[in-house]
């Protein structure tokens, strides 16, 4: 109870934290608009010889999940930016569990990068994107994103656990953004390079956007919806344990004075 | 539960990369006193408080707060004190009743709003109480920093460094407020480099040097380690000054600084009593004397001294 209610506080504090950063938020949605719109009014015409639906059907998925991508450095700056100013050793010195310090990071950068993604969503749908009128599949669809959100959140506060800057905390997401483009978020897999084909089919993005988009296009989870889970579940617990133990083994700023 | 000590340090050790910061050191903190620990930059006061408070663990050694062993048992430890390091770690972001509020929430105190607003005004914060730290000077910072530690009343208060960087008004309050929270019978645990600090706040006070405590006791029990009290003569000619200086030069360590004579003295009664006994017979009467009480600088540097010989002896 009194875990619940801690990681409530916390997730109040982190909450605040991002209304009163709205300029973060913003950027964060702006990046990928800005791409989709460039894929689909720009690269569109070309690519969407490629797809087997509309282009900005078969885009819309892959630009949520990159709006995930870049929504989630913002926790690992955050916690980056905690650890230096000292305010976690504080916490780490008040009977206070790590898990709940932790989660309320990881409950407000949930809800934060959902409502990005609405935003998204919102703005594909102005341009075109017509999603199969299916409520279950829709609320499926939704909540594998929430699941990826969260996953990635982890992923995102353990790398920010470690950074030794506040600068360096994001530098994670370079790699996951090189894992979407090396993914069928903005074009089919069958047209990249044979040696990257086998790589694109096999990481974790792939079922994910694959199963997202099928809900979306087809109204059907597809044949990778449990590897999807598998995945997203699989990196969310590796990635807690790993923050957990980050957090507990985190040097206190000026450790040697 | 030992009643009497509030932290006992045992032969605790730590080095970073094999550099050791503490090789040795020991001492123990009774329940509702000021435990000062005194040492220069880098003597591993820092590292103490650290380990105390369950943020690095040592690498040999025991230690117990509030009865509680840090290393097997860190959360019941964390019930028990609360702490202020050398940086000011509030929430920026934040404004500063927000910042007590949540201190208030997370120790689950009845009224964290209440507690908030009685700390903002003892604190003098009010009429900043509802703006964001970005906005706030580094004393006012502080001040919420100590403030925060505040809430909740733990029986057991780390402070590091608690005066550094700060003026001497603001390090008044500072002294005040850990006066006031010592008579209501918290422990209070500080590092300090400066003597005077520890002089005037600590019941007790050990000295950290080379990774050990080379000298404990309060402060009158390490002045007494100084055998040279100092008294100061004013005569009302130079005759009487020479004929004093006679008088005295077998038996007494002497010195003229100006007109006057500065004889050393262990401090006792015999020694006191033989110096004037000696001027009497010589029919010689001081118009002024000043007997000086050794101060902890004193102390300070005659255990570094003595520390530094011993090294030296040692290495050859």
């Amino acid at each position: 109870m009194r875990t619940l209610t801690d990681t409530w506080t916390m997730a109040k504090r982190s909450l605040r934290h991002t209304t009163r950063s709205m300029d973060t938020i913003i950027t964060v949605v702006l990046m990928p608009i800005a791409l989709m719109l460039l894929f689909v009014y720009v690269f569109g015409g070309a690519l969407g010889a490629q797809t087997s639906v509309d282009y900005i059907d078969f885009l819309t998925p892959g630009v949520v999940i990159m709006t995930v991508i870049s929504g989630i450095s913002y926790a690992a700056f955050r916690l980056a930016m905690d650890m230096q100013k000292g305010i976690i050793s504080r916490f780490r010195t008040m009977p206070v569990k790590p898990s709940s310090v932790l989660s309320g990071q990881a409950m407000s950068s949930t809800v934060s990068n959902a409502l990005s993604c609405l935003l998204v969503v919102i703005v594909a749908l102005l341009i075109g994107f017509r999603p199969v009128p299916d409520a279950g599949a829709w609320l499926l669809a939704a909540g594998l994103v929430l699941l990826f959100i969260l996953a990635t959140t982890w992923l995102a506060m353990f790398f920010g656990l470690l950074a030794r800057t506040v600068e360096g905390a994001g530098a994670f997401s370079y790699i996951l953004f090189l894992l979407i483009f090396i993914s069928p978020s903005f074009v089919p897999t069958d047209s990249m390079a044979p040696w990257l084909q086998s790589f694109a089919e096999n990481q974790p993005l792939t079922p994910i956007v694959d199963t997202i988009r099928s809900l979306l296009t087809d109204g059907a989870p597809g044949p990778r919806f449990w590897v999807a889970v598998a995945w997203a579940v699989g990196i969310l617990v590796v990635c807690y344990t790993l923050a957990l133990v980050a957090y507990r083994r985190s040097d206190p700023p000026q450790a040697v004075a | 539960m030992d009643e009497t000590y509030a932290i006992e340090v045992t032969h605790l050790a730590k080095g970073y990369k094999e550099v050791p910061v503490l090789v040795d050191v020991s001492f123990t903190v009774r329940r509702g006193t000021v435990f000062a620990l005194l040492g220069a930059n880098g003597s591993g006061k820092t590292t103490t408080i650290n380990i105390l408070t369950t943020l690095i663990k040592a690498d040999g050694g025991t230690a117990t707060v509030g009865g509680f062993d840090v290393t097997t048992e860190p959360a019941r430890v964390r019930e028990v004190i609360s702490v202020t390091g050398q940086s000011s770690a509030v929430d920026y972001i934040l404004t500063a009743r927000e910042n007590l509020v949540l201190m208030g929430e997370l120790r689950h105190v009845a009224d964290p709003q209440g507690v908030a607003a009685a700390l903002l005004d003892k604190f003098d914060l009010e009429d900043a109480a509802d703006r964001r730290l970005l906005t706030f000077s580094g004393g006012m910072r502080r001040r919420l920093d100590i403030a925060m530690s505040l809430v909740g009343e733990a029986p057991i208060v780390f402070f590091d460094e608690p005066t550094t960087g700060l003026d001497p008004h603001s390090r008044n309050d500072m002294w005040e407020t850990i006066r006031e929270l010592a008579g209501k019978g918290t422990t209070i645990f500080l590092t300090t480099q400066y003597l005077e600090e520890a002089d005037r706040l600590a019941d007790q006070i050990a000295i950290l040097h080379g990774g050990r405590v080379v000298a404990g006791g309060t402060p009158a029990e390490l002045k007494t380690m100084v055998p040279s009290g100092l008294v100061e003569l004013d005569f009302a000619e130079d005759n009487d000054l020479a004929a004093a200086q006679t008088a005295l030069t077998n038996g007494h360590e002497l010195s003229r600084v100006d007109s006057k004579l500065v004889v050393a003295s262990d401090g006792s009664v015999a020694d006191m009593a033989d110096m004037f006994i000696r001027l009497n017979n010589a029919g010689l009467e001081p118009t002024r004397f000043i007997a000086k009480e050794p101060t902890l600088d004193d102390v300070f540097f005659k255990i570094l001294g003595e520390d530094k010989e011993e090294t030296h002896a040692n290495s050859h």
